[in-house]
């Protein structure tokens, strides 16, 4: 028998789940029906393809696609072994005060605004990449994949701790009274069945390394380009919202963002379902 | 405890200066008893005169507040004609249509010149048009075949909602293309520090953000500098505007009118511009 209190509490939160999910799909709805007249104009594709040239009368986002795709994937290139190295020392290599030291350091990283980040990037590591590599500017795709690297393993690191602890006991026992070393115990045992939740922590981080904007803005140098190379610039799709949401509402500019929007939205969408997909197939051959 | 009394008298003293120093008592008086927000934004190239100005109306009323913004020529248009702002500033003229849909009424304050700049380190301080051209869309991509450095040249542009980048396309680089490449940056200050940090780099800024951390490129042989903008030599040059939906009343046209007095054409000169008569 349910209380008058149980059902009004059930349909509260039902309400909310709904309210919820209902505003991610009207989000969706909203940017495409904005976007909608620029796609009659030039069609979907023809925007998704093309280069970026508004004097001349290309709004394509086509640059801003792979430019997004190359400094975020790069930057998970870069934060996935500094993640995975921080989690193995917290959860098992380091001496355990040290542990406790090192977990908090790395909540307390999560927590930095990205801008402090990119302040860092520009006046410490523009200048060295620029010098180093004697190519470029230094505002590259490359000095901002790794300052993203940077924001993002925290979160990660967090993720594969969280994953590495909830392994069952009795499996790292087996392991230790079989006389493996810890080294073998975390490759052998903790990463086969950690496996899910670091995906987990894969996405999440590559959702924040697509969706973040100032980063990539102050450090990118935002060329409106395709990159040849990880010395080149580039500019995000987030950073194109940020420099075009100043033009004119009633231009074909203002309305290519919706484009990026929607096409920022589908990628991230895409991602989570097919990470979903995986995950969901590695646990039915297990 | 005598620091600290020393240090009130200062105070009061310094307070008292400013607020009746004889420079500034005749046009401030416009202000008195004025009370209420005055906001601002759009073009960057006008953000230190505002402030200047802001600073100096604020200290002598303190019941009105003025908040100033940045954005860009584009923004400054588009937020006064919504109605987000009071002043909207622009580093071009506004274009007819946009004058008609928001109803604007310009104001143009000073002249300005928008000028190359490059790192001061760089040997590189003389361009002809063309180069200039050829540098911007591309062709022209290595210092050494300008006599300088044997390294690649990196542009610096700005957004698309910039006038100043829209007064160097059409009278700096005649409408020539400006490579993909271009970095972008979006404010005449973040201009001047990109290129401030770059020693490859090239771009461009508004003639009054000049200082000793870029070095202006002279142009077919005329440096840009505030007097051969004004003489009308170096021909990279345009207003500033300061916009208003329909005409201005109250705090807004005072505001407006001290930019006009004698205080406020002083405070315009010391910040590089062509104050306009």
């Amino acid at each position: 028998m349910k209380t008058v209190r149980e059902i009004a509490a059930e349909r509260t939160f039902l309400l909310s789940a709904l309210a919820s999910s209902s505003i991610t799909v009207g989000i969706l709805a909203f940017m495409v029906f904005m976007g909608l007249p620029l796609l009659h104009e030039g069609g979907f594709f023809a925007i998704l393809g093309n280069a970026w040239d508004p004097y001349r009368g290309a709004y394509g986002i086509y640059p801003m696609i792979a430019g997004t795709a190359a400094v975020s994937l790069l930057g998970l290139a870069v934060a996935f072994p500094l993640s995975l190295g921080c989690s193995f020392l917290t959860a098992g290599i380091a001496p355990k005060p040290l542990r406790g030291v090192l977990r908090r350091f790395i909540e307390l990283m999560t927590g930095i605004p990205t801008v402090i980040y990119g302040f860092v990037g520009i006046f410490l590591l523009v200048p060295i990449i620029r010098e180093f590599f004697r190519d470029g500017s230094g505002m590259c795709v490359l000095t901002a994949a790794l300052v993203l690297g940077v924001m993002i393993s925290p979160t990660m690191t967090l993720f594969f701790r969280d994953a590495f602890d909830r392994i069952p006991r009795a499996y790292l026992n087996a392991a230790d009274a079989l006389g493996a070393s810890r080294a073998q115990k975390l490759i052998h045992v903790m990463l086969p069945l950690a496996k899910k939740g670091m995906l987990n922590g894969v996405i999440l981080a590559l959702g924040r390394a697509v969706g973040d904007t100032l980063i990539a803005l102050m450090l990118a140098g935002n060329s409106a380009q395709v990159p040849s190379s990880v010395m080149e610039p580039a500019r995000t799709l987030t950073a194109h919202i940020a420099l075009v949401i100043a033009a004119d509402y009633e231009s074909p500019e203002f309305r290519s963002i919706f484009a990026c929007g929607v096409v920022l939205y589908l990628f991230t969408m895409a991602l989570t379902f097919l990470v979903r997909y995986l995950a969901h197939g590695e646990d039915a051959r297990i | 405890m005598k620091k600290v009394s020393l240090l009130q008298t200062a105070l009061a003293v310094s307070v008292l200066a400013l607020a009746c120093s004889p420079a500034f008592c005749g046009s401030l008086d416009a202000f008195k008893g004025e009370k209420g927000v005055l906001k601002i934004s759009g073009g960057t190239a006008h953000i230190p005169v505002m402030k200047d100005v802001a600073q100096k109306v604020m200290a002598a009323n303190p019941g009105i507040q003025i908040t100033i913004a940045g954005g860009g020529s584009g923004v400054g248009i588009k937020q006064v004609g919504e109605g987000l702002v009071d002043i909207g500033n622009t580093g071009r003229k506004p274009s007819d249509d946009e004058i008609s849909r928001y109803n604007l009424k310009l104001f143009r304050w000073a002249v300005d010149g928008v000028a190359p700049v490059v790192n001061p380190s760089n040997v590189v301080k003389k361009l002809t048009k063309n180069q200039l051209i050829d540098i911007f869309s591309g062709k022209i991509d290595n210092w050494k075949t300008l006599g300088g450095t044997d390294r690649k040249i990196n542009l610096y542009t700005r957004d698309e909602a910039s006038g100043t980048r829209e007064v160097f396309w059409e009278k700096g680089l005649d409408k020539g293309a400006i490579a993909p490449s271009a970095h972008v940056v979006v404010s005449n200050g973040a201009m001047k520090s990109a290129v401030a940090q770059d020693p490859y780099g090239i771009g461009y800024v508004s003639v009054g953000h000049i200082d000793r951390t870029v070095a202006p490129v002279a142009l077919d042989g005329v440096v840009p500098t505030i007097e051969t903008v004004s003489k009308g030599t170096y021909k990279i040059s345009r207003g500033l505007f300061s916009n208003t939906k329909g005409a201005p009343a109250g705090l807004k046209k005072k505001f407006i009118d001290f930019l006009y007095t004698p205080d406020g054409v002083k405070i315009i000169e010391q910040h590089g511009f062509i104050p306009s008569r």
